[in-house]
This record gives structure tokens, sequence and C-alpha cells, in this order.
């Protein structure tokens, strides 16, 4: 169990988090992992790479993102104060960009001139496609095709960005697929190519470095937090897929004692139903694109489909921190089903005149469980990760209505 | 002396390289993929690499990875593949059987379990393709103690560091990847493995198979002329894929065959 007289030191120099994590990929990606990791160290030692990655931060991702006090929700709960921090009003739409603008500085250090990106619900790949042309790169994005189809709206983006937007057809045709052929990809043209990896997963250095381009998340907390209500947050509440927003907004508290870290997971129809995405709390440890963690597979170690109502978190693995901040006790690991992410969506529109992405609508929906059991003077801080103009025909497919 | 050894000692005082090919096991079907294996020895194989299917085949090419779909389909698993190789040994107490796969259906069974099993079927080798020496060490050392050869990769990228830590971890032959890319991707430059063989070859100290991109008769005569060993795999698979059910075995015999004799053309040591 971490403590917070025991600084938290992790991951190790190759990767490691406790047991997680490492570097589980085959021998042709080795040296572009260990020239990355060179590059990245370089990178965030230099005071000029950080002083530029703010810059941008600031000037065109729009931030620091404000914290929102969401009082009528709140009330209308009856017992904890639940705040909001605003990812959804960067530049694109959601957290995903911070990382984005931070690995495509590195492909420039790095001299790469191409970018390839893989994407659930397009997201991560109109946030790629984004710095991509913000930097003048060319940009190839992987997506499942049955996530083309789920997200329309954001393929147009891409392309409208000038990006190659790649339908990929294998396996269960949704984000580990595109994955898969991301990294296929990168092996095959690594001399011009840098993989901008959109969570907390793959093989190291990425959970790495992911998560400290989306620690200004939980960084500009410490700091807003004290201002608007005199001191940090009771609990601090993300949804989790791949995991970086989470890892985002966690990895600043993890050594604040006092702060309780929940992580929710896509319960889809059910965690009995065996259709859903919650690798923490329904899965075992194993291992896939490139990493140790927890896994949704079979008895045989075959990798299972996934289900979520929210193509973002419809991934069979998690990133490795969250499988080691689960073990040391550090965070705690729940779920809310795709009703409940429905219902809280909803609810947020009503009451808050805010339409939430269906990812963080989980995070949203499991603060509506938690506030009305605790006093009125305890403090959620929910990370409302990304805007949900997106989901716009999911949720009125839900209710019936077609476009 | 294991038997992968004594296969590459045998055929080095012939003068005469080792053919590897690789099908998947339960493609195109678990009751062919016995019949299969002894077509292969039939063609000339030496040693065979046979493929665990798993569900995210992300080393591996679009062909494989049919494959590997196929088989899943026809309910293949970790644990039917060992009683395959069981029941190819029934009849072949000879030609040694490489496992080749992920790393995830054997953490999924357990390493110390998969040892046992394995040694147990036949096995001879097993190259997981996401554990590089440096994830794999209790892995390499578990299936040491129980007789088995761990293979691994080098790649046209690997350092000479990496070329020493494979070969210290490592044991029974190399296998190095003659491409940048995934399994049946495009054009294999010849001068590019000719020029780096002599110094994997003597950095290693045991036998060197090369593929990844050898799709032919001559393609693999080519490299035979620079290596210990030539591996052939989307080929073979896609052979199997093209042939109606009936004829799969015997057209890869004949494939085989013909590689087999243009390998045994070549004359000497790999230069």
């Amino acid at each position: 169990m971490q403590t917070a007289d025991k600084p938290y030191r992790f991951p190790d120099s190759r990767g490691h988090f406790g047991p997680y994590g490492g570097v589980f990929v085959a021998e042709t990606l080795i040296p572009a992992l260990d020239e990355l990791n060179a590059a990245y160290e370089a990178c965030r030692n230099n005071p000029a790479f950080m002083a530029e990655f703010e810059y941008e931060l600031k000037h065109y991702v729009g931030r620091p993102s404000p914290i929102y006090h969401a009082k009528r929700m709140s009330d209308s709960l009856g017992g904890a104060q639940i705040y909001l921090k605003r990812e959804d009003l960067n530049h694109t739409g959601a957290h995903k960009v911070n990382n984005c603008i931070g690995q495509a500085l590195v492909a420039r250090y790095m001299g790469k001139p191409r970018v390839i990106a893989e994407t659930g619900a397009g997201q991560h790949g109109v946030a790629t496609a984004t710095v991509a042309a913000r930097y003048g790169m060319e940009c190839v994005v992987y997506m499942g095709a049955e996530d083309v189809k789920r997200q329309a709206a954001n393929v147009y983006r891409m392309k409208l960005l000038g990006a190659k937007v790649v339908p990929v057809e294998s396996g269960s045709r949704t984000l580990k697929d595109a994955l898969n052929e991301a990294m296929r990809d990168w092996v095959t043209n690594i001399h011009n190519t840098f993989y901008i990896i959109g969570t907390v997963a793959g093989p190291h250095p990425y959970p790495m470095m992911v998560r400290d381009f989306q620690a200004v998340i939980g960084a500009e907390c410490l700091v807003q937090m004290p201002e608007m209500t005199g001191r940090q947050p009771d609990y601090v509440i993300a949804c989790v897929g791949g995991g970086s927003n989470a890892m985002g907004i966690f990895y600043p508290y993890i050594d604040v004692p006092g702060v309780r870290l929940i992580g929710v997971e896509a319960y889809g129809e059910g965690l009995d139903s065996g259709r859903h995405s919650a690798s923490l709390t329904g899965g075992t440890p194993g291992v896939l694109h490139g990493n140790r963690t927890y896994l949704l597979q079979s008895e045989d170690g075959q990798i299972i489909e996934t289900h979520s109502i929210s193509a973002g978190l419809d991934y069979p693995g998690v990133g490795p921190e969250h499988a080691w901040l689960k073990d040391s006790d550090r965070a705690e690991y729940v779920g809310v089903t795709d009703e409940e992410a429905l219902a809280a969506f909803h609810n947020l529109c009503h009451l808050e005149g805010i339409i939430p992405a269906l990812e963080s609508s989980h995070a949203i929906a499991y603060a509506a469980k938690l506030a009305p059991t605790l006093p009125r003077d305890k403090i959620l801080l929910v990370n409302l990760s990304g805007r949900g103009d997106k989901d716009m025909h999911t949720v009125a497919e839900k209710s019936g209505i077609q476009f | 002396m294991s038997r992968i050894q004594s296969v590459f000692q045998s055929l080095q005082a012939s003068g005469r390289r080792a053919l590897i090919p690789f099908i998947t096991a339960g493609d195109p079907a678990p009751e062919l993929t016995v019949p299969l294996m002894h077509a292969l020895v039939e063609g000339g194989a030496d040693i065979i690499e046979l493929g665990v299917p798993f569900s995210d085949p992300m080393a591996d090419g679009p062909t494989i990875q049919r494959a590997s779909e196929r088989a899943l389909i026809n309910g293949m698993s970790l644990r039917k593949v060992l009683a395959l190789v069981s029941e190819f040994r029934t009849t072949n107490a000879s030609t040694p059987v490489v496992l080749m796969g992920y790393a995830n259906p054997i953490e999924a069974m357990g390493v110390e379990r998969f040892v046992a099993a394995a040694g147990a079927a036949g096995v001879d080798g097993a190259l997981v393709v996401d554990y590089p020496p440096e994830e794999c060490e209790a892995f390499a050392r578990t299936l040491k103690a129980g007789g088995m050869d761990p293979i691994f990769l080098l790649a046209p990228t690997s350092t000479e560091q990496r070329i020493r830590e494979v070969a210290t971890i490592g044991s029974g032959y190399i296998y190095y990847v003659s491409l940048k890319g995934v399994t049946g991707s495009g054009a294999l430059d010849f001068n590019d493995v000719a020029a780096r063989m002599p110094q994997i070859r003597q950095g290693v100290g045991m036998p060197v198979g090369v593929g990844f991109g050898i799709r032919d008769a001559e393609s693999a005569r080519r490299i035979g002329e620079v290596a210990d060993a030539v591996v052939i795999g989307s080929r073979i698979i896609e052979e199997i894929e093209n042939s109606p059910r009936d004829q799969a075995v015997a057209r890869v015999k004949n494939f085989v065959e013909g590689v087999r004799a243009a390998l045994d053309q070549i004359q000497g040591a790999p230069r």
C-alpha cells in the first residue's frame, strides 16, 4: 500500500509498475522503443521543450480548464457536492489533445514527419489529426470498422483535418484491432513514423509518457480546488477504459493523503451479463499490446470481445498503472452500466446544461450514486473528460430517434 | 543433446540447410493439423514451427492472422495444440516441433504447467513473439530446465548488445526476421540479409534461421546460401487457404518438396 510518507515512484527504469507494464513486444519494435525512451527522457528534462508544451496547452488547447461546481445536480442528489473538471472545454472537446500535443512535439524532436494513431470513439483520432495539421505532419488513423460506423461524425472531422482514416476489418473490428493494425504500420515504417498512442497502455515508455502529458489535469486541480473550496476533494472520480483521463487526474493526487481515487469502468449490460468492458473489476492479469495488465480473456488466454455503449471505453485491457493502483489499494475501481451512464448523461444535460461524453457519463453516474450516501460537506471531484456532441447518434438511437 | 541440436548437427555434417515450415494449429481444421505436419516432414521439413493461435497476433500480417482466426473459430486452444503434438509424436519421434505464439495463452495456463505439459507432449522449443529476453528470464529458465529450447527473434534493427543478450538467454537456434514489418510482408532484400548474416551467426554462436518474406524455392535458395535454416510461414498458409480442403495436405507437401530441392542445390557451408 502506498502511503504519503513513501513517495510514489513508478514505473521503474524498464517500465514496470509492480508486476505490471513492461515491454512485451516483438524484437522488431525494441530498437524503436529504446529510441523513443531516450528521446522522451531528453524532452522531459529539457526546459525549452516543457515550456513549448505548456505554451501550446495554454494558447492552443485553452488550458487551464475550469472546475465547475455542479450545484443543481448536487442539490438534486441531496448529499456531497459535485465538482466537474471541464476537460470537455478543451480544443477538440476532450482530454485526449493534451497527450497528442506532447507526443507530436516528441515526434518533431525525433525528426519523424509521419504520425499514426489508433482510435476507438474517434476522440484520440481527432486529436491526433488536429495536432498533425497544427505541426504539418502526415497522419494516418486506424479505426475499427465497427467504430467507423458508430462514430461517423468524428471520421469526417479527421478527414477535414487532412488525416487518412483506415477502417480495420480484422478481429472484433473495434479499438483493440485498430491498435494491432497501428502497431503493424509502425513496425513497417519505423524509419519515418511516430506512433501516437492515445491511452496509458502499450509498451514502456507509453504508459508513463501519456500519464505525464495528461497529469496536467490533476496538477491544475491541486491548485484550483483549494482556491474554490479551501481544500482538496474527498474523492476524485474518473471513467476508465484504457485509463488516460483517470491517470491524468489521479497521478498528482497519489501522494495526497485522504483523497480517495475512484475509477469507474463500463459494466455495459451488467458485470454478470458477460457484455461489458470492465477489465479491472471483471478481468484477470495477462499480456496484451505490449504490457502486462488486467485483461478480459477466456480461460484459454484469448482476448474476448467487449461491450460498452461508449466506444471510448470498449477495450479489453487497461493501463498497467491502474492495475498497480488497484493491487496496491491506492485506487478503487467500480463500474456502472450503459443504462446508468445514459441516465447520468440526460441528468447532466437537464440540470447543468452540459452535454457530457458517454465515457465521462460513467464517472458522473457513479458520483450520482455516491453523493447521496455522503454528508453535504463532502466534495467529489469528477473528471468530465469530454463533451458529448460525438455521441448524439448513439443517444438518439437509444431513444428511438433517427437523424 | 536436444532434438533441435542434433538436427542441426547432422545437417551441418552433410552441408545441408534446415527447412523450417510454419503452420497454424487448427487451420484449416484441427483434424488436418497432424496430417499436415506429417506432409511437411515427407516434403523435407527438418523442424516444424507450429503456430498457437491468438486472438490478437500483433506481429503477424493478415495471412497468419486469418489462419489464427480460422483456428480459433475451430475451437483451437493451447491445450488442444499440445494434444495435437502428442498425436504427431505417436508416429514421429525425431522431427523437432517448436511452438510459436504469444505470451498470453501461456500465462493463462501458467508457465510451470505449460512447460510440464509441453515437455510431456514432445515439444522441443517455444518462440513467444512478445517475450523479448528482458521480460522472460524466468520463462526461459523454466523451459530450459524442462529440456526445451527458448527460441528468440533478432531483427535488422537489433544492436550488437541485443545480439549478445539474445545469445545468452536463447538456445536451439535464432530466428532472424529478414525484413522490417510483419509476417507475410513484401519485398525481401537479399543483400541486406547476406551482409548481416556473418555478424549475427558469429555473435550468437548457434544456428540462425531466416524468415519473413520467403515466398518460393528461389528466395529460399538465395537465403539458404547465407543462413543455417530457412523459415517459411505465410506462403504455406496461403497454399492451405487456396486449396480445396481434401487437397490441402498434398499441395502443401508438393510446395515444401520444391523448396527442399532448391535448398539441396546449395553447396558447402553458409557464406
